[in-house]
């Protein structure tokens, strides 16, 4: 077995913490050099039921949850043995060890709570051991938590042991639990690590040989979400009002953004719906704030009406829509990028707005960033879409991102100087003025309630330059062009100071992969295994949704014979999106498609490209499916 | 320097510079009760004191939410029911601004009911004007909330089997601190009543009735008016909730028995606004925050310095 990486699942009961234990776990992991990845799978309920989070550590760069895994820690669902509960949880003690079984690799290493789970229970799991190789350690952790502290620390006992049987320095442990907790409840926790890793090593003979990689990493780095990038991105671009109504998984970016918003002088607010959160950023920002709300499928749908009137009023807005599979509820805790044309396309009339899609955390940082940018320049609503897997899987990210100066420019308002000299039309500022000559890119000079001599009207309605409402057909035609415009404008900028999309691989393969948002780092890792088996791969990222990133797109798709385009959703929402955007290639794609509510696994797409160009490959063990575009 | 220096001025103010000098693309019809709400609003803004540029006038959608194309001041028409939402966020943006949020029975009661409670439960410092005609105007005619039980229209051509929404103990129970109701056809209590909801500091609602000639010819015109305040048959504390409610809930009834009972019926002058509850807890800044994006010298905190917990 290699040790070049440790995948590391934790499993138990939701509400166990799980959480919070393997959070620190990875931070150790990172500290000691490595570069880390995680990954969280739990079931839309509270307490109970089966849940666990993966961390990938690797000295390479890591941009994926990986193909399975190779070290199960099982601790057991506590929750499943509430008496009280019986009826309804049925016996689920059992699961943190069957359910996790067969994505265990060969070769790899399980630690199970004797104290809680029975592994005489389990059918064959003696021969599946045998047959797999596995290798086997049962210790009494909560035994072990209960004589030093409380049965809950048996986490810990975990980490202990884990750290024994990896051989890995338990300092980066120690720290961090120093730093996270004081008192009784630090030493209970501490006197817990180190029984268990003495115990390990004195009681057991190690059977196997993973070991924890070593780390040469040297640069800082911070262990952050997608939903951090988004929430730091967001106040480092001054953003200071954000509404919002939970809805997982946004809520991860409305919590995040609501911890540091008051200490810096800001406004969140939870609100009683989705309309009423967007409608709130817009009079924030009609009043002169840099306003942010957003929400998930279905608190997206319900934004749709206000989006159209940010759009018409041309009031700055940034909404963030967190994706999880739908349609309706579909299901709450489980990543899909099923809300690409939803978001796109939603609310009345022709659609005139900013989508950005980053594909890791440091995207979701520059990019938000750049989304408040361009909605505050160019007065239009700017959106980023993301999904559940990249909003709570935390990846290690050069601190050295998030080293940019706060911007708090407000764009393109005017202040009460320019107001002095400005075009007045009966006694009201031309806030809507025409852009003849196109030289303002479409957008018309914006005051603030409260500046002398900015008074007018903003609405929904078509209307004047003065505000005033009107169906007049040449103001209408004027008025239409010059916000519709403004989408060319932002092509123009986007192309010339901003590089959403990636290119990965060589620079003249023959064939191409194209992908959206999350599914970046999966296919770049899937790219590398391509290639290095003798296909000649490689693969573009593309975050600019709206204005669409045309011209590199194009020459991407000129440069291959055949691109297998691979999104999380059912209907090859991106790929219509390419298709339609371009006008052509129509030949040239096929889609990859997963829905299962789990993200891409790099094998999957390696699977999945060999099968399309010809190779045997096998995809009936995957929940995938391909499609061409012209339906051949 | 201020950036917003339309705010605070001290100058006499003319009610005349609320009229908009282009004629307004608007629609009401003639007679209609709307008039008597915009006439009413730019007699009180002199008394207010307050200028047309440092006050916020948010409509919804509605004959009603015309009202920001006949009223000259810094407008925002939105969509149907939302101008509540708009125009509290507003006020936490620049608590500064004179802000009124204004739509119709439908438009309130209705399609914003949510927005409705929970804006007066939160008792923002603002004053929120519907012009209650008992009918959708501008969708020609249609039952609305506040249509008696009985009422036939087009979309209700057996008669509507639903009691009327109660707005006056809707506003009280959801928190309002300021609840009146005035009609059009009485100017001076109108005017009188504005004034005081504007210089209220909390949600001040005023159920404004106005008569809408073209479809809801059966409508009393809400002649004969009794006000409450001026009629011996009415005693009863405004600031005791109550004696408002008790208050309130005859009012509600009796409108629809054709008497109708106006005025003040509800005062709490000693709520805390939701902005003074926030700045109290520490969630909102004692500074306007769209002022700090103009001053140069502020210290923008930025996230670098929060990357400790994630190392
Ligand atoms: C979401 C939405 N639904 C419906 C409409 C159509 N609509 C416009 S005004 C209105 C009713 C207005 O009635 P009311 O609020 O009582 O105001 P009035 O016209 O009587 O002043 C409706 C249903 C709309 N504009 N938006
Ligand atoms: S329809 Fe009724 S409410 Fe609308 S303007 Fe005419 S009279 Fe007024």
């Amino acid at each position: 077995m290699t040790n070049d990486e440790l995948i590391w699942r934790i499993a138990g009961g939701s509400g166990d913490g799980i959480d919070s234990t393997s959070q620190n776990f990875a931070k150790a992991l990172m500290r000691s050099g490595l570069n880390v990845f995680t990954h969280r799978h739990y079931p839309s309920r509270i307490r109970g039921g089966h849940t666990y989070v993966e961390i990938r550590a690797k000295d390479e760069p890591v941009k994926s949850r990986g193909d399975n895994y190779n070290f199960l820690l099982a601790l057991g669902d506590s929750f499943a043995r509430n008496p009280q509960e019986e009826a309804y949880y049925g016996n689920e003690e059992i699961k943190p060890l069957t359910e996790n079984l067969d994505e265990l690799r060969e070769g790899g290493v399980i630690v199970y709570d004797s104290g809680l789970l029975d592994a005489s229970e389990i059918e064959n799991f003696d021969e599946r051991v045998e047959e797999n190789n596995w290798h086997v350690y049962d210790l009494d952790l909560r035994g072990l938590a209960k004589e030093h502290g409380r049965e809950v620390m048996r986490n810990t006992a975990g980490v202990g042991a884990t750290a024994a049987l990896l051989d890995m320095d338990l300092q980066y442990i120690e720290d961090l639990m120093e730093d996270a907790m004081s008192g009784d409840v630090l030493e209970a926790n501490l006197q817990i690590l180190e029984e268990a890793y003495e115990s390990v090593n004195e009681d057991y003979e190690h059977t196997h040989d993973l070991r924890a990689p070593t780390g040469t990493q040297e640069e800082e780095q911070v262990l952050v979400s997608g939903s951090h990038g988004i929430a730091y991105g967001s106040l480092d671009e001054g953003c200071r009002f954000i509404s919002g109504y939970p809805m997982t998984p946004w809520t991860d970016v409305f919590t995040i953004m609501t911890q540091h918003l008051p200490d810096m002088g800001g406004i969140s607010e939870q609100v009683e719906d989705e309309i009423a959160a967007a409608s709130l950023a817009i009079g924030a920002s009609h009043a002169g704030a840099k306003a942010m709300s957003g929400s998930s499928g279905g608190g997206f749908a319900l934004m749709s009406e206000p989006l159209g009137l940010a759009e018409m009023t041309e009031t700055p807005i940034v909404l963030v829509e967190s994706m999880r599979a739908g349609g309706s509820t579909g299901m709450p805790t489980k990543p899909e990028q099923g809300d690409l044309e939803h978001v796109l396309y939603t609310s009345q009339g022709d659609s005139n707005r900013v989508v950005f899609a980053p594909g890791d955390a440091a995207e979701c940082y520059e990019q938000t960033r750049k989304a408040f940018e361009i909605a505050y320049e160019y007065q239009i609503p700017a959106i980023v879409i993301y999904d559940q897997k990249l909003s709570g899987g935390h990846q290690t990210v050069p601190e050295d991102v998030f080293d940019e100066e706060p911007n708090p420019d407000i764009g393109s308002v005017v202040t009460e100087e320019d107001l002095e000299e400005a075009v007045q039309e009966a006694g009201r500022f031309k806030r809507y003025m025409y852009d003849a000559d196109g030289e303002r890119g479409g957008v018309s000079p914006r005051s603030l309630p409260g500046q002398k001599g900015g008074n007018y009207l903003a609405s929904g309605n078509e209307h004047n330059e003065v505000g005033h409402i009107s169906e007049d057909p040449d103001n209408r035609v004027l008025q239409m062009n010059r916000r519709m415009s403004k989408l060319e404008s932002i092509r123009d900028e986007l192309a010339e100071n901003a590089d959403h999309q990636t290119v990965y691989g060589p620079e003249d393969a023959e064939y191409g992969i194209l992908s959206w948002g999350s599914t970046k780092g999966v296919v770049e890792e899937a790219v590398d295994v391509l290639n290095e088996q003798g296909h000649s791969v490689k693969a573009m990222n593309v975050s600019d949704m709206m204005p669409f990133a045309k011209d590199e797109v194009t020459a991407f798709l000129e440069s291959v014979d055949e691109a297998l385009v691979v999104e999380m959703n059912a209907t090859a929402q991106f790929r219509r999106h390419v298709q339609g955007q371009l006008g052509r290639f129509g030949e040239k794609l096929y889609s990859l498609l997963k829905y299962d509510g789990n993200p891409f696994e790099p094998r999957e797409v390696v699977s999945g490209f060999e099968s399309r160009i010809g190779d045997d490959a096998d995809l009936s063990q995957y929940n995938v499916r391909i499609e061409s575009a012209t339906g051949d | 320097m201020s950036a917003f220096n339309a705010i605070g001025e001290e100058r006499e103010i003319n009610r005349d510079e609320f009229t908009p000098e282009i004629e307004p693309q608007a629609t009401w019809c003639p007679g209609c009760g709307d008039f008597g709400v915009l006439k009413a609003l730019k007699q009180a803004m002199p008394e207010v004191g307050r200028t047309p540029e440092e006050t916020l006038l948010v409509t919804g959608i509605g004959c009603s939410g015309k009202l920001s194309s006949y009223f000259k001041s810094y407008g925002f028409h939105s969509i149907h029911g939302r101008a509540l939402p708009v125009a509290r966020a507003a006020k936490m943006a620049n608590p500064d601004l004179e802000v009124v949020a204004a739509g119709g029975d439908g438009d309130g009661y209705g399609i914003g009911g949510n927005h409705f409670m929970h804006t007066a439960r939160e008792n923002h410092d603002m004053t929120y004007i519907v012009f209650d005609n008992e009918i959708f105007g501008l969708t020609k005619g249609q039952t609305s909330p506040t249509s008696p039980k009985g009422h036939k229209s087009k979309t209700q051509p057996h008669g509507s089997a639903k009691q009327p929404i109660r707005p006056l103990s809707l506003a009280l129970t959801s928190g309002a601190s300021y609840v009146a109701r005035t009609a059009a056809v009485n100017p001076n209590q109108a005017k009188e009543i504005l004034t005081e909801a504007m210089e209220h500091d909390g949600f001040a609602h005023v159920d404004f009735l106005t008569q809408c000639p073209t479809w809801n010819k059966d409508a009393k015109q809400y002649v004969p008016y009794i006000d409450v305040q001026d009629s011996d048959d009415y005693d009863f504390d405004i600031t005791d909730r109550s004696e408002a409610s008790e208050m309130m809930q005859k009012a509600e009834n009796a409108l629809y028995e054709g008497e109708v009972l106006t005025g003040r019926f509800y005062h709490d002058e000693d709520r805390p606004s939701y902005q003074e509850e926030k700045q109290a807890t520490g969630d909102m800044p004692e500074e306007p925050l769209a002022e700090r994006y103009f001053d140069e010298d502020y210290e923008w905190e930025r996230s670098y310095d929060l990357l400790d917990r994630h190392k």
